[in-house]
């Protein structure tokens, strides 16, 4: 391991351990926060007991469809704003305020239009997600060298094969960025809509624990929550870095 | 969240033009969507607007307004403040900024909105609550923004502050801040519209004032015409601001690239 990765288990350990102390002393009120140790207990029973599993595999498996179909329609996106420079000028504020605005109060709607099932959170999630990949895509476009464009125009390739054999792979890096950005909120999309109106899901029994007072499982819960989140993250990270680096060479 | 977007070659007045047909189809597409699935269910534009308007005299709304603004602005100051202090140390300070930059992003990517029941544990309903809320959104990305903008600056840059023998603080002042300015901008940019979603976010889970909580009312009375008159305006309020924002990272974008 690097230095860095030595300091940084450290730092992290040690908070950890501040958090676990604080809590054991009393300083922390155990019912606002169990201590560190207790919540892995906690998410540990909740993986081996099973009473959660289904709701566990509902979310993930709602997530990836939803990422899924982000990824999709936001590289079409990139591309449409790609070609069209005026569309992508009148569109730019739009999308440079885009996140600003919660697109979760647009759940209600969609819950009337396709019932109460898992479609609204995909459509939930996908309103959030699919303009991060649109941006990213179109960003990575703009960002291929013009000289590599003059030199796929005086080997005269078609357009097809330009944006194949050119810019896909010269965009790859800022396209990898989109695709985690999107898995990221579509992560962030789905947990919302859950926590606001579901049956099920681990959003909705992290909110239904929180109400029952039942601290002990909500901090499992969020617990596998994040961990879930975080490890995704970061492999997808490490390979980002790997692919940008690629980019200065 | 490339540094500069290329220049495009539509003229000066094309542009705004452009923005005017683009709001114009999208309201078009509204309507056209709101017949078909009723009024039930999306109210069209021109009764939005109408109803919007009406809004305006409602002192309820009006407070809430106010309740949003104050919220926001001092939830915006803290994440500017200490996102804009994290990231330059981390900046400046490699070896702090290796081991910091993967927790950051790591906190970056939790969905901040499950820990809304440790917030409310911690800071109860109102006000601080959902200050908490939008400032932990947007710290983060104001962090990571000027983390990566201060470490970019070229060292050819460090070696002329040097060999002109500027102190630090001078060094800090001519020569830093000027050469990673428009990645800071970026930053401050991203970090207002998380930090806006952020109190949004709050005010709808963790308050009894302000627009987030008209949000979530009005999604349990299923009040359709009131929440896609908020929607309206919160994407009206967020646009314009962000629009504000995106000409003044472009120009200094162009500045920086001047200058450089």
């Amino acid at each position: 391991m690097t230095r860095a990765g030595l300091l940084r288990t450290g730092i992290i350990a040690a908070a950890l351990g501040a958090l676990e102390a604080a809590c054991r002393l009393g300083a922390i009120d155990r019912f606002s926060l169990s201590p560190p140790s207790e919540m892995a207990t906690s998410a540990l029973r909740i993986l081996t007991s099973g009473e959660y599993t289904r709701d566990i595999l509902v979310t993930f498996a709602t997530v990836a469809g939803a990422a899924l179909l982000s990824v999709v329609a936001g590289f079409a996106l990139g591309v449409l704003l790609y070609r069209l420079p005026r569309l992508k000028r009148a569109a730019d504020p739009f999308l440079a305020s885009y996140y600003a605005v919660p697109s979760f109060i647009f759940y209600p709607l969609f819950i009337v239009l396709f019932g109460l099932n898992r479609w609204p959170l995909v459509a939930v999630a996908f309103v959030f997600a699919f303009v991060a990949m649109a941006i990213a895509s179109v960003d990575g476009f703009l960002s291929v060298r013009p000289i590599l464009l003059r030199t796929a125009a005086s080997l005269r390739l078609t357009r097809m094969e330009t944006l194949r054999l050119v810019i896909l792979p010269a965009a790859a890096p800022y396209l990898f960025t989109g695709v985690k950005l999107t898995i990221v909120y579509a992560f962030i999309g789905v947990v919302a809509g859950e926590f606001i109106l579901s049956g099920s899901g681990l959003g909705y029994r992290i909110a239904f624990a929180y109400q029952s007072f039942e601290t002990a499982t909500m901090y499992g819960l969020m617990l596998i929550l994040i961990c879930a989140v975080v490890t995704v993250n970061m492999l997808l990270w490490s390979h980002e870095k790997r692919l940008h680096a690629r980019l200065t060479r | 969240m490339t540094p500069a977007a290329k220049p495009l070659k539509t003229g000066r007045i094309a542009g705004p033009l452009d923005t005017v047909v683009l709001v114009g189809a999208s309201a078009a597409l509204w309507a056209l969507a709101a017949r078909w699935v009723g009024p039930q269910v999306l109210t069209g534009p021109v009764d939005t607007i109408g109803y919007l308007g009406g809004l305006f005299a409602d002192p309820e709304f009006r407070a809430s307004v106010w309740e949003t603004t104050r919220a926001f602005s001092l939830a915006l100051a803290i994440a500017w403040a200490s996102g804009l202090a994290i990231g330059m140390m981390l900046g400046a300070h490699r070896l702090t900024g290796e081991v910091a930059e993967p927790i950051l992003t790591a906190l970056y990517s939790i969905p901040k909105i499950t820990l809304y029941p440790v917030i409310l544990l911690f800071f109860g309903l109102g006000m601080p609550a959902r200050v908490a809320f939008g400032a932990i959104h947007g710290i983060v990305p104001v962090a990571l923004f000027t983390m990566a903008a201060v470490r970019g600056v070229r060292p050819v840059y460090f070696r002329t502050a040097r060999s002109l023998r500027l102190g630090p603080l001078a060094t800090a002042r001519h020569i830093i801040l000027p050469a990673c300015l428009p990645g800071i901008v970026s930053g401050l940019r991203v970090g207002f519209s998380l930090t806006l979603l952020g109190t949004l976010i709050g005010e709808m889970f963790a308050s009894q004032r302000g627009l987030g909580h008209m949000v979530i009312r009005a999604m349990e009375t299923n009040d359709v015409r009131l929440l896609i008159a908020l929607a309206l305006f919160l994407v009206t309020v967020a646009t314009g601001a962000g629009a504000l924002l995106l000409a003044v990272d472009r120009r200094v974008a162009r500045l920086g690239a001047g200058r450089g």
